[in-house]
């Protein structure tokens, strides 16, 4: 499978990277590579096997449904770019 | 095998930075030295040795503080496991109050509320904090050279040239810290190679143990499914002591393993005899080097004349454990990193609407590397590929781990490869490779991540230019004690790495 600069751009979108023109065509070539890279994997056969999900079968780990932290704005926002009153502030989304 | 004349033996000790982690422990208890002589040893050479750009933050103040707190321990007859020993924390563990950026532009001035689980086990034995080490950008990269802040130089150069190496990555500040002295021991990661990588370029033994031994909260996310932290430090012994207080049950993570954490130093002597150790033959890549080879036939003569027995297994799902991790470390890495949005941390670049602010931070704060990785994660997760690719991976996971099961089942108790396929590598050698080539790196350590297992490098010679080589050991899950006594039977016969002269300083 290849992707193509429409492909590109797609992917990048959805990612929310903005990418430039000039980007668009190397960042192609790379991720050909690499999907060119990763096509072996068709050659295996995986019919009735399980996905992976842990190296020695353990039980989830459960906790008590209570309110354990919280309590504790300040530092939630104390690394965001912009704040006001204990809320995270974002560009205008609904006109 | 010769050492380069060059070295310093490591026994022969000048100043308090240059004793093992073991040696600086009993001097402490004994009282021969101090943890404040201890710590400023170290903070006087990291000031020389600036010029490695190992570490990204240094925090005297701090160390001083925790060191004097452990001088009051040890003569109150208090003291703790670690008391007083300073170590390098890689900069992918938070550290409260203490700027974490993970090697990225996008958590430049990050400073974290709270302690990562690593760290914090660490603090609770007495250790003391030096500094934040430096990384590939999100520990994504093989060769430091993709941190946003400046490649590491390594300690070592190859014989009659000054021509700067990379230490190995993604803990390749960790690697080169400690290999400089500018540690007695560092904490690492390992996504894909991460911590055996660069100790086996450095010269340093590392330690990736089972996926679950060490708790993952607190610690900046790649690939949360192979995502394991452990220790690099000089000896096996050392390793064997930090790792001992690293690990633990953690309630907050829920992947990390409810088992006791047994006092591995104790295992470090314990010999290979009686044991079977596996030589896998489809680790016998093409082209592999013939220094490689040697080293790797070497390693097994010497666990079969400590006693052990060797045996050819197969692992035949081997050569596709890269390809099938090139698929899920970028998947979940996607997926983790989508949390850098400019809204809660660091960087904002603003946009014409909040998707423009986004995708303008995001440009901005991601370097190239991690942008890709980020890239073919959304391919193989959106829309129609979720099952060709993703899924498909995973089901590969379970044959390699199958491979691994049979040959333990079989009566091995440990497999024996190569580290890395070739020594360190030059500063900006590989710029023009392509992706896949670099991914290389890791075609002998990746196997591992994918297992689940627990692997350590540890140095067993060098190659022809005078630069480290190091030897793997891959063992049964939760079974780190067999890596630490069969890692010390390789560090016997090769005798003490002998590290390069201060030629930085």
């Amino acid at each position: 499978m290849s992707v193509d600069e429409k492909t590109v751009r797609r992917i990048a979108h959805l990612a929310r990277i903005a990418v430039t023109d000039e980007e668009v065509g190397p960042l192609g070539a790379e991720l050909n590579t690499i999907l060119a890279f990763v096509e072996q994997l068709g050659m295996v056969d995986v019919s009735g096997v399980e996905p992976m999900t842990s190296v020695l079968p353990m039980a989830m780990k459960k906790r008590e449904d209570a309110v354990t932290d919280g309590g504790r704005a300040d530092a939630v926002v104390a690394n965001a770019p912009e704040t006001e009153d204990n809320y995270f502030l974002v560009p205008k989304v609904v006109e | 095998m010769d050492a380069p004349p060059a070295h310093r033996d490591l026994r022969r000790v000048s100043s308090p930075n240059e004793l093992t982690l073991a040696d600086a422990r009993d001097a402490l208890k004994a009282k021969t030295l101090s943890a404040r002589e201890l710590t400023q040893a170290h903070l006087d050479a990291m000031a020389k040795a600036r010029s490695l750009n190992a570490y990204l933050l240094e925090t005297p103040e701090r160390a001083l503080a925790m060191a004097d707190k452990a001088d009051s321990k040890i003569a109150a007859g208090e003291a703790r496991p670690l008391e007083g020993i300073p170590l390098g924390i890689k900069d992918l563990f938070c550290t409260d109050g203490v700027e974490t950026t993970a090697g990225s532009k996008i958590l430049k001035g990050f400073e974290p509320h709270y302690e990562s689980a690593v760290s914090a086990n660490l603090w609770r034995d007495g250790a003391v904090m030096l500094g934040k080490l430096n990384l590939d950008e999100f520990a994504m990269g093989s060769s430091n050279e993709t941190s946003a802040f400046g490649n590491v130089i390594s300690p070592w150069r190859r014989k009659g040239s000054e021509a700067p190496l990379v230490p190995g990555g993604s803990s390749g500040g960790s690697a080169a810290a400690v290999a400089a002295r500018l540690c007695l021991g560092a904490t690492a990661t390992d996504t894909g190679g991460s911590i055996r990588q660069p100790a086996a370029f450095t010269g340093t033994v590392g330690i990736k143990p089972t996926y679950g031994r060490c708790s993952r909260w607190g610690t900046v996310a790649f690939a949360s499914s192979l995502d394991q932290a452990g220790p690099i430090a000089r000896t096996v012994r050392d390793c064997a002591i930090l790792l001992t207080s690293m690990s633990g049950p953690d309630p907050r993570d829920t992947t990390c393993a409810d088992l006791a954490v047994p006092d591995f130093e104790t295992s470090v002597g314990r010999g290979v005899k009686g044991l079977t150790i596996g030589i896998p033959k489809e680790y016998r890549v093409d082209g592999m080097p013939a220094e490689i080879q040697k080293l790797w036939d070497e390693g097994a003569a010497w666990l079969k004349a400590a006693g052990a027995t060797i045996k050819e297994i197969s692992l035949p799902h081997t050569s596709y454990a890269l390809p099938a991790y090139y698929i899920v470390a970028p998947a979940e890495a996607s997926s983790n990193l989508a949390r850098y949005d400019g809204v809660r941390y660091g960087l904002r670049v603003p946009g014409k609407d909040i998707a423009g602010m986004y995708e303008n931070t995001r440009a901005a704060g991601f370097g190239r590397e991690v942008k890709r990785r980020i890239m073919i994660g959304t391919y193989v997760l959106s829309a129609g590929y979720y099952d060709a690719y993703y899924v498909r991976a995973q089901k590969i996971r379970t044959l390699i781990k199958r491979d691994f099961e049979a040959a333990y089942a079989d009566g091995v108790d440990a497999i024996l490869t190569p580290a890395t396929p070739s020594a360190a590598f030059g500063i900006g050698e590989k710029a023009n490779a392509d992706p896949v080539e670099m991914y290389l790196n890791d075609v002998f350590t990746v196997t591992v991540n994918m297992a689940g297992l627990p692997g350590i490098a540890v140095p067993a010679g060098f190659d022809s230019q005078g630069l480290p080589l190091g030897l793997q050991l891959i063992g049964r899950p939760f079974d780190e004690e067999t890596l630490f006594a069969a890692a010390q039977v390789i560090e016997d016969s090769a005798g003490r790495t002998v590290l390069p002269a201060a030629w930085w300083a």
